[in-house]
């Protein structure tokens, strides 16, 4: 019999390891890993890929039918909303304080603060807390959603190129992690990195948001992003040795192929089946790319790729 | 992977006679290297020389070719472990299992929904790509019935699976011209069905589930016997486990040169799945990850979207972005009052102005320029998005006689085409959107009055 010997990869960098929660609230730990994903008979990566689950602060006017359906009326108030993440499966809460946004309400820091506080006062997840993704406003409602939050540690964003100072200052000051957020390139993602790394945010309280697309809209580049980075980390480069975080969810949900049930091809096939699928196999690929924490929604879509996380870590 | 010229050159007779039109055998060898000129120009390279060095230049995992004509799958080929490195080159083939146990009325039923399916996307084409006929009933008329059932019905690339090499071979009598894939020869049976597949010039899958070390004494029997057109299944249907076992299979192919493992690689996701959305998530694991044939089990509509997509997504060059096809696009159902926007045939670009257009609930008229695949202000400042290219596809598309109108959209990032475009569409009124296409919803309902 022929002699094969498999070919291992000598990798010298480690991703950091970033522990969201305590203070009472539970804990997860993300990142530290020391091969690509899943490859188990090269090294060990001690932490499985997490699934954050979206939680509005106000709610959804143009959520598709399949995720109104799921979540029923549990959406009509954060607190609600997050008990019934905790019901199916998440292993943190991803707060996305969108009611900020100035064509979606435009609340200011005083909503935030009490958007936060439900949710915290509701479950004892790790929480993942988002502005709207407009800078300006970000930096308002995120500094009082990191006051509301203090001593938890919580993971806080967007921080961009435009508002990494504002963010990474709060996140500094109240013991928070950064979520880094850059579009699709890596020289853009380590650069962010090098600068919060600068302004003192410690290495264990970066996150990376190197951005996703949704299958068929864009998912190779997503796909793409989180390998490149992923391989740098390994090779040894510390600036993009952190934990990735993937939008799955959000991405796909407002993609036609989740949301049309009339006036679309036969061969589109049934749209509750369909745009479940679509956010599974976005999920999926992101995961087998490097992500750390993926972002999802819909409750079936979430308990496949648990399901798929265990099978694949021999869980 | 290709030899660098230093490699090419140690096999060259080094006297630097220029009979090859070269000044030296250095300077052909690069030249060779660059795929720039012909090891036959060199009249003195000895038997030994081109035979090492076409086994150097062979690829490292082979192109297999299922079927025949023009539908047939091809396979292999691929060059890297990542599709950033480079690209990955040939699309996985989608196929779907049937069993000769259903009756022949569940058969021809899934064959027409297969055949008979088909989506667009990007403005392309795309659908299943053949049929897996297993022997599940053992019997051989059975067997040979239900290929025969098949093949009448659709010219779709077939897979034949049976381990009862008697079977296989009648049913194999029944269709050799169409090339089906011979599934599979195991340690039980490979001698026989080798001898099938040096008669009947089919390609020919190789199983073993112990280990890699038995596959790969398998393929090498095979080669042994003149059998190059080879697939590989290793046995393995988990998630974890085929992830492993086919992450080490290219590896080994790749960066070990390893040639008994150098063949594509077929999957079953159905058989380590326990529901139809766990078939189609693990089936799309094994389109990112090193599955180069996927055979499906439980063939539905959505499933067969996302699959093909996904597929699309990975295998498209990242040097070459996908591009849509110019042209007139319909967002929703457009009327002759509606808006007629301008944008690029970068298919991210048309994807995010399509779906804003349409989830502000604005049907429209998206007029898609050809830039080559560039985005809005790549393609402006690359002189391939410009007043003449715009004005030239609104006309060629002859979008006046679409809309009573005379108003058009441009993008915000090139707000500086306006005044060309005027003098270029004298009797059209410029209008400059907004820069981001999440805008321009908000634009439209300032702006527009129809
Ligand atoms: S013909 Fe052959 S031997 Fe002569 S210079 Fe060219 S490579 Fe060298």
């Amino acid at each position: 019999m022929p002699d094969v010997e498999i070919p291992l990869e000598k990798w010298t960098g480690k991703v950091k390891e970033v522990k969201i929660g305590g203070g009472g609230r539970k804990e997860v730990v993300v990142g530290g890993e020391s091969t690509l994903p899943f490859l188990a008979f090269e090294s060990s990566n001690p932490n499985p890929p997490k699934i954050a689950i979206e939680v509005h602060d106000k709610e959804p006017t143009t959520w598709a039918a399949p995720l109104l359906s799921a979540w029923g009326d549990a959406v009509k108030d954060p607190g609600t909303w997050a008990k019934k993440a905790v019901e199916f499966g998440a292993d943190l809460i991803c707060l996305k304080l969108l009611s900020a946004h100035p064509e979606g309400g435009n609340t200011g820091p005083a909503e935030a603060k009490a958007s936060v506080e439900k949710v915290l006062s509701a479950v004892d997840l790790p929480l993942i807390i988002l502005g709207p993704g407009v800078a300006e406003k970000d930096n308002e409602v995120i500094t009082a959603a990191s006051d509301a939050a203090k001593g938890q540690r919580v993971a806080l964003g967007n921080c961009e190129e435009k508002n990494y100072r504002t963010i990474g200052a709060v996140c500094l000051s109240d013991g928070h992690i950064a979520i880094a957020k850059t579009p699709l390139d890596i020289n853009l993602c380590k650069q962010l990195n090098i600068m919060l790394s600068d302004m003192g945010v410690p290495a264990d309280s970066i996150i990376m948001d190197p951005d996703t697309g949704a299958l068929g809209y864009g998912i190779e580049y997503g796909y793409s992003i989180n390998e490149r980075v992923r391989l740098a980390a390994l090779g040894g480069d510390a600036m993009t040795a952190f934990p990735i975080l993937n939008h799955a969810g959000g991405e796909v949900w407002r993609q036609k192929e989740a949301r049309a049930s009339d006036g679309v091809p036969d061969a589109w096939g049934d749209l509750e089946e369909r745009s479940i699928i679509w956010e599974a196999v976005t999920a999926t690929s992101v995961i087998n790319a490097g992500c750390d924490i993926v972002v999802m929604c819909h409750p079936k879509a979430i308990e496949r790729i648990k399901s798929t996380i265990e099978k694949l870590t021999g869980k | 992977m290709a030899l660098t010229g230093i490699q090419i050159y140690k096999f060259l007779p080094k006297t630097n006679c220029k009979e090859c039109g070269f000044p030296t055998c250095l300077a052909f060898a690069m030249k060779l290297a660059q795929a720039g000129a012909e090891l036959s120009a060199c009249p003195y390279v000895s038997d030994e020389g081109k035979a090492a060095l076409a086994a150097a230049s062979k690829p490292p995992i082979r192109l297999v070719t299922i079927g025949a004509g023009e539908k047939k799958i091809e396979v292999g080929n691929e060059t890297v472990m990542f599709r950033h490195e480079k690209t990955f080159v040939h699309p996985t083939g989608l196929v779907v299992r049937i069993k000769d146990t259903s009756s022949a009325d569940e058969v021809a039923k899934t064959v027409e929904a297969v055949k008979s399916y088909s989506v667009d996307r990007v403005g392309m084409t795309f659908g299943m790509d053949g049929f897996a006929i297993e022997n599940a009933s053992g019997d051989s008329a059975t067997f040979v019935k239900c290929v025969e059932a098949v093949s009448s019905k659709s010219d779709l690339p077939l897979i034949l699976m049976s381990s009862d090499a008697s079977s296989m071979s009648a049913a194999v009598d029944r269709v050799k011209a169409a090339k089906p894939a011979i599934y599979a020869a195991t340690k039980d049976n490979i001698d026989q069905m080798i001898e099938l597949a040096k008669s009947s010039g089919c390609p020919l899958a190789v199983r073993s589930s112990d280990g890699l070390g038995e596959l790969a004494e398998l393929t090498e029997k095979a080669a042994g016997a003149g059998v190059d057109d080879l697939i590989l299944d290793p046995g393995v249907r988990g998630f974890a486990d085929s992830l492993v076992t086919l992450t080490q299979i290219r590896r080994l192919a790749l960066a070990k040169r390893f040639e008994p493992l150098g063949y594509p690689v077929i999957t079953f996701p159905g058989e380590g799945a326990s529901s139809l959305d766990e078939e189609a998530v693990l089936a799309a694991q094994h389109i990112a990850k090193y599955g180069n044939i996927v055979v499906i089990d439980c063939f539905s509509p959505a499933a067969a979207l996302a699959l093909i997509t996904l597929r699309l997504n990975l295998y498209t060059d990242p040097q070459k972005p996908i591009q849509m096809k110019p042209g007139t696009y319909q967002v929703g159902e457009p009327k002759e009052t509606s808006p007629v926007c301008v944008t690029t045939n970068f298919s991210l670009t048309y994807f995010s102005i399509a779906g804003e257009l349409e989830s502000a609930g604005w049907p429209s008229w998206l007029v898609v320029c050809d830039t080559e695949g560039l985005s809005v202000l790549t393609a402006w400042s690359a002189g391939k998005f410009d007043a003449e290219k715009i004005a030239k596809t609104i006309k060629g598309e002859n979008v006046a006689e679409k809309v009573n109108h005379k108003n058009v959209i441009i993008p915000g990032g090139v707000a500086v085409l306006r005044g060309e475009l005027e003098e270029e569409l004298p009797d059209w009124k410029i209008m400059v959107g907004p820069r981001e296409a999440m805008a321009v919803g908000g634009y439209l309902k300032e702006n527009w009055k129809s």
